[in-house]
C-alpha cells in the first residue's frame, strides 16, 4: 500500500473534486455521478474478484434487484403496484414531498438489504462451483433475473416502471443524485479499506491463495464468501435504487440487469486499475470513464466497438492492470517485500505475489 | 401454465408436435455445443462468443437471400468465411489466452461477443430478421402437427455436416492431430504436431460450424444482433450436461434442450423461454459440481 501521506493527499484530491466537479461542469454532474457509480461497481465487484478469487460476471443482479425492491417499496407505500405498473406511466400519482422522501429513504435501504438477502440465497447455491464455472454460473444468474423479472406483469413486466419524479426543479433532482452516488462511493471504498485491514479481509485473501487449504486450517470459507458478496450486494442494491430514481424510468433488460454493458464493464475496469489492490478499480473506474465519454463524444456509433475493443484489449494485452504493473516495477514504493535470496527476485515471482 | 398442460393431455399431437419442433431446434443446438466441445477440449478456452458466430452465419444467409439466391447455399459460403474469421481470430486474440487462466479466455471471448454484436447492430440494424428459403409445409395428423420442408432440409443438413466433421476428426491427418493435442498437447508437441497451427485450425473450425448452424438458424428461426449470448449459454448448458469428448452426449443433450426449452416455453409462456434454458444452466452446472465433490472426495 502507498504511504499514509499520499492517501491523504489523494483523498483530498478526490473528495475536492467530487464537491467541487458539478459546479465546475455543471452540464456533466450526471456523466460525473456515473462516474462514482462506475467506482463504487469496481470496487465491490473487486471484493469477490480480486481479493477473494470468485470472479463474478453476474454481480450486476444485485443493481437490478434493488433497483426494483426500492421501486416497488417507493410506490408499494401509497399506491398499489399492480394498477400503477398496469397502467405503463399512464397514471400520474403526485407524491407530496414528504411522501417521495419516505419512500426514497426506505428504498434506499430495502434495496441494499433485499439485494444482501438475494446475495446469500444466491450464493448458497452457485459458490460450491469454482473458477470459470462461477463466471459462467453468476452470468447465468444475471441473465436468469432480467428475464424472470421482464415475465413478471406485477413490476410491470419488459415494459418497465416509470419511478415517482423527484420533487423540485431538475437542477436540484441531479445534484441530489450526484450527492447520493458521491457519499456513497466514498462510503464504500472507505469501508472496504477498513475491511481490507482486517482478519476478515485476511480470510478473503487465503481462500484466493488456495482455497483448500484455508478450509484446511480451520476457515468456515462458505461464510466469508457468503459475507463478502452480502457486501459487495448491498452496495450494489444501494447503486441501483439511486440510479433507477435517476434514470426515471426503469425496464429490466437495458436499465435494470444490463448484463452486456455495466456488468462487463466493471469487470473491465477492476482489471484496468489492477485488481485485488484496494485503489485500482478506482483508478480504473475513472480512467475508463473518462474513455468511456470521450468515445461517446467523438466516435458517435462506433462507440460501444471501441468499448468492446478496449475491453478485449485490455484483458488480453494488459491484464495486470496499472497498479498491477506499477507494483511489478517499482515495488518497494508499495511496501511489497522482494525475497532478497533465491526465486523471488525476478519480476516474474514478483508479480505471482502481486496477482 | 395449467391450460396448457390440459391441452397437452387432451391432444398428444400437439405433443408430439411440439416434440418434433424441440427436435428440429435441438439439431442445431447440438452442432453448436460440439463446437465449444472441441474447442473447450482441445485448447481448453471456453469460447463465449460462440452465440455470436452462430448470428453471424445468420446475417451470411440472410444477405445471400436479400441478393436472391436461395439461403441454402449460404451453408458452404457462411462455411469457408467463418473458417477465416475464426482463423484471424485466433491469431488476433485466442493465440494470446490459451495458456492463460481461463477466467482470461472467458472474459476475452465475452469481450468479443459484445465486439461483435455491436458491429452487427451497427450494419444491420436491431431489427428480428430471417432468411426465407420458400419450401412448403406438409402436415400429418389432421393438421395438428405441420412440418416445414425447410426444416426436415436442415436437420438433414446439420446431420450431414456433422457426420462429416467425424469422419474428418477420425480419419485426415488434421483431425489426428487435433486429437492427439487434446491428449497431451506437450507429448504431440514433441512428436512433431505444430500444436499452433492445431490450435488456429481447431478454433477456425469451430467458427465453421457456428457459422453453419446460424445458416440453419435463420432458415428456420429469426436472428437478431443480440442474440447471440443465449446460444453461447445453449451450447455451455449442453457440454455441461455431456461432459467433454462425448459425441453421443452432446447429440442427444441437445436434442433433449431442443426438446425442453420448446415445452417449457409452451406450457410457462414464450416470455419465460430464455429464463428456463438459463435455469437449465446452473442446474446443471450444480449438479455437476455436486458429482464432481463427489468424486474428489473419494480420488484425494
Amino acid at each position: 500500500m502507498t504511504s499514509a501521506r499520499t492517501d491523504g493527499f489523494i483523498y483530498a484530491g478526490l473528495i475536492a473534486f467530487g464537491l467541487v466537479g458539478p459546479w465546475l461542469f455543471p452540464g456533466y454532474t450526471n456523466q460525473i455521478a456515473v462516474m462514482w457509480l462506475m467506482v463504487l461497481m469496481a470496487s465491490t465487484w473487486d471484493i469477490m474478484g480480486g481479493q477473494t478469487g470468485y470472479n463474478s460476471l453476474g454481480n450486476i443482479a444485485f443493481f437490478g434487484i434493488g433497483m426494483y425492491a426500492s421501486a416497488v417499496a417507493q410506490i408499494a407505500l401509497f399506491y398499489d403496484v399492480g394498477e400503477y405498473t398496469a397502467a405503463f406511466g399512464a397514471i400520474k400519482v403526485d407524491f407530496t414531498d414528504a411522501q417521495y422522501f419516505t419512500g426514497l429513504a426506505l428504498g434506499l435501504g430495502l434495496a441494499g438489504i433485499v439485494a444482501s438477502i438475494v446475495s446469500v440465497l444466491v450464493g448458497l447455491c452457485v459458490f460450491g462451483l469454482r473458477g470459470p464455472y462461477f463466471a459462467i454460473g453468476t452470468l447465468g444468474v444475471a441473465v436468469a433475473m432480467a428475464e424472470l423479472i421482464s415475465g413478471w406483469e406485477y413490476v410491470g413486466g419488459g415494459g418497465g416502471i416509470s419511478m415517482p419524479v423527484f420533487p423540485g426543479p431538475a437542477g436540484a433532482s441531479s445534484l441530489a443524485f450526484y450527492a447520493m452516488f458521491f457519499v456513497l462511493a466514498i462510503v464504500a471504498h472507505l469501508f472496504l479499506r477498513w475491511l481490507y485491514s482486517t482478519q476478515f479481509g485476511l480470510a478473503l485473501n487465503a481462500i484466493r491463495d488456495d482455497e483448500d487449504k484455508a478450509e484446511a486450517m480451520g476457515l468456515h470459507t462458505l461464510r466469508y464468501k457468503l459475507i463478502g458478496w452480502a457486501i459487495a450486494a448491498f452496495f450494489m442494491g444501494m447503486a441501483g435504487a439511486v440510479f433507477g430514481n435517476m434514470i426515471g424510468f426503469i425496464e429490466p433488460l437495458e436499465v435494470a440487469f444490463p448484463t452486456t454493458t455495466f456488468g462487463i464493464f466493471m469487470v473491465a475496469m477492476a482489471l484496468l486499475g489492477g485488481k485485488g489492490t484496494l485503489w485500482g478499480p478506482v483508478l480504473g473506474a475513472i480512467l475508463f470513464h473518462v474513455v468511456k465519454e470521450l468515445t461517446w463524444t467523438y466516435l458517435l456509433d462506433w462507440q460501444w466497438v471501441a468499448l468492446g475493443a478496449i475491453i478485449v484489449i485490455n484483458i488480453v494485452y494488459f491484464q495486470q492492470g496499472i497498479l498491477g504493473w506499477a507494483q511489478d516495477r517499482w515495488p518497494s514504493a508499495f511496501g511489497l517485500k522482494v525475497d532478497e535470496g533465491g526465486d523471488g527476485t525476478t519480476p516474474a515471482g514478483a508479480q505471482e505475489a502481486a496477482e | 401454465m395449467l391450460d396448457n398442460l390440459q391441452i397437452l393431455i387432451a391432444a398428444p399431437a400437439v405433443a408430439v408436435d411440439l416434440l418434433i419442433q424441440g427436435m428440429f431446434i435441438g439439431a442445431i443446438f447440438a452442432l453448436v455445443a460440439y463446437g465449444l466441445a472441441l474447442v473447450w477440449g482441445v485448447m481448453n478456452v471456453k469460447n463465449l462468443c460462440q452465440g455470436d458466430y452462430v448470428i453471424v452465419g445468420g446475417y451470411i444467409a440472410y444477405e445471400v437471400a436479400r441478393s436472391g439466391i436461395n439461403p441454402i447455399l449460404a451453408l458452404p459460403v457462411a462455411f469457408v468465411l467463418m473458417f477465416m474469421f475464426g482463423w484471424v481470430v485466433y491469431v488476433a486474440v485466442i493465440r494470446r489466452v490459451v495458456d492463460r487462466d481461463m477466467f482470461t479466455s472467458l472474459l476475452a471471448t465475452f469481450g468479443l461477443a459484445l465486439l461483435i454484436a455491436q458491429v452487427l447492430n451497427l450494419i444491420f440494424g436491431p431489427e428480428v430478421r430471417t432468411a426465407e428459403a420458400g419450401f412448403g409445409t406438409f402436415f400429418m395428423a389432421d393438421g395438428l402437427i405441420a412440418i416445414q420442408w425447410v426444416r426436415l432440409i436442415s436437420l438433414g443438413l446439420a446431420g450431414a455436416l456433422a457426420f462429416g466433421i467425424v469422419l474428418f476428426m477420425r480419419h485426415s491427418r488434421m483431425g489426428r492431430a487435433i486429437r492427439a493435442t487434446a491428449q497431451d498437447p506437450r507429448a504431440a508437441r514433441v512428436l512433431g504436431v505444430n500444436t499452433d497451427q492445431v490450435y488456429a485450425f481447431t478454433y477456425a473450425l469451430n467458427a465453421a460450424i457456428c457459422g453453419a448452424a446460424g445458416v440453419l438458424v435463420s432458415l428456420i428461426w429469426v436472428i437478431q444482433p443480440y442474440f447471440g449470448i443465449v446460444y453461447s449459454i445453449r451450447a455451455f448448458v449442453i457440454v455441461t450436461a455431456a461432459g467433454l469428448g462425448n459425441l453421443p452426449g452432446v447429440i442427444l443433450a441437445g436434442f433433449g434442450l431442443g426438446i425442453a426449452e420448446n415445452m417449457s416455453a409452451f406450457l410457462l409462456g414464450a416470455e419465460f423461454a430464455v429464463a428456463a434454458v438459463v435455469s437449465m444452466l446452473l442446474i446443471v452446472l450444480i449438479y455437476r459440481q455436486i458429482q464432481l465433490y463427489r468424486v474428489r472426495q473419494v480420488v484425494r
